[in-house]
């Protein structure tokens, strides 16, 4: 039972984390938890689909769909929590003033929680689908695994809820002001180890060069599959053998945004200059 | 023009379903996963040359092959098989596991 917690907890660790931070990031902006929600439902929905359709979608693209996919989906997720980033970066300080002008800008069209649907929604997508594969094997190797599979699945889901929720109540005891800061960097981290992984999907897929195998090897230290490794690898993008181009790609995701937001922090925006 | 941008990135993401690049001279071997364990368990490659890993899932139920030390991991659906390309791979011992099943699915890939 304990086996298929740890492997319940290591796939639903990344999506627990990144719907905290999105619910930390979100918490003045009302209505914050149905946004959240619907990119859970979807989510889930989704991984049900592309668990049903995993051989289909492995044969895609020659046998490389399923790369390609988990690639596509890292990516999108990185445009969406950059586009969040940037459009924070015009409206954040009104945010930390005013919250109620806020609200409006929400209603009045900028929605920046469309994005971050989104990226919840890829979250529980990706993992999810492993995890519905994962239990479904358990689930028909026969009835005497029944225990196994609920009491190790309801071990496994709680420990990463547990987890998510730590770190979101950890969030909330910094003060409003710079909790905006906090999370835009969370973000940031978050996109550009999303980006170093999509990466790695397209090493893997022989699509892109690795431009170095092994930069550095930490797995003596912190192995990829344990707990904390997994929790690193979605806070801060870690991997214990990571390729060079996923380096790049960190570096390139992590600068690249930080100039857009720089770049769209300085253009007035219409909706900061009309009066709250 | 947020709104544009959100939807092109929407847009753009299944062109790259389509672009991939297919590469069949590299040598290449099989392993078979039944009763959630590896066939051979030990697989002997060559050293310092791609190749091309056949594997083929015949449980009804998906394995997951992951390696930390060939850094691959890529699901397998029951009764399908799939291709995994590795290496140029240092002479040395690369140990895999069958994510789903860690306990009887393991084996290694030794490169010489």
């Amino acid at each position: 039972m304990l086996a298929t917690a740890v492997i319940v907890l290591r796939e639903v660790l990344e999506a627990a984390l990144v719907v905290s931070i999105v619910l930390a990031a979100t918490r003045s902006v009302p209505g914050r938890g149905s946004w959240v929600a619907a990119g859970v439902v979807a989510g889930s929905l989704g991984a049900l689909v592309v668990a049903a359709f995993a051989d289909i979608l492995a044969a895609a693209a020659s046998g490389l769909g399923q790369e390609i996919f988990n690639a596509a989906v890292l990516f999108l997720a990185v445009v969406m929590l950059g586009w969040h980033n940037v459009w924070m970066t015009r409206h954040g300080r009104e945010m930390a003033s005013s919250l109620n002008s806020v609200g409006a800008a929400v209603r009045e069209g900028a929605k920046p929680l469309y994005a971050l649907t989104v990226v919840v929604m890829l979250a529980v997508l990706r993992e999810g689908s492993e995890l519905v594969l994962f239990l479904y094997g358990i689930a028909s190797a026969g009835p005497g695994q029944k225990a196994e599979l609920t009491g190790g699945f309801a071990l496994g889901l709680l420990g990463g809820m547990a987890l998510a929720t730590t770190m979101y109540f950890g969030l909330l005891r910094i003060s409003a002001k710079r909790l905006f800061a906090v999370t835009g960097w969370l973000i940031l981290l978050l996109a550009a180890g999303m980006a170093a992984q999509g990466a790695a999907y397209l090493v893997q897929a022989d699509v892109l060069p690795s431009l170095g195998e092994t930069i550095w090897d930490t797995s003596w230290l912190l192995p990829d599959d344990s707990i904390v490794g997994k929790l690193m690898h979605t806070l801060v993008g870690y991997t214990a053998r990571p390729y060079g181009i996923q380096l790049g790609f960190y570096v390139v995701t992590l600068l690249a945004l930080l100039v857009l937001m720089r770049l769209f922090a300085h253009r007035a925006s219409p909706v900061l200059r009309r009066p709250a | 023009m947020f709104k544009t941008l959100f939807w092109m990135s929407f847009a753009c993401a299944p062109g790259l379903l389509l672009s991939a690049p297919t590469h069949a001279q590299d040598p290449s071997y099989t392993l078979t996963i039944k009763d959630h364990r590896f066939e051979p368990a030990q697989l002997l490659v060559p050293a310092g040359k791609k190749i091309r890993l056949l594997v083929r899932n015949q449980d009804s139920t998906a394995e997951e092959f992951e390696s930390h030390d060939l850094k691959r991991e890529k699901i397998i659906p029951g009764n399908s098989e799939a291709t995994i390309t590795i290496g140029p791979l240092k002479p040395g011992v690369y140990r895999f596991v069958g994510e789903f099943h860690e306990s009887t699915a393991k084996g290694s890939i030794v490169a010489k």
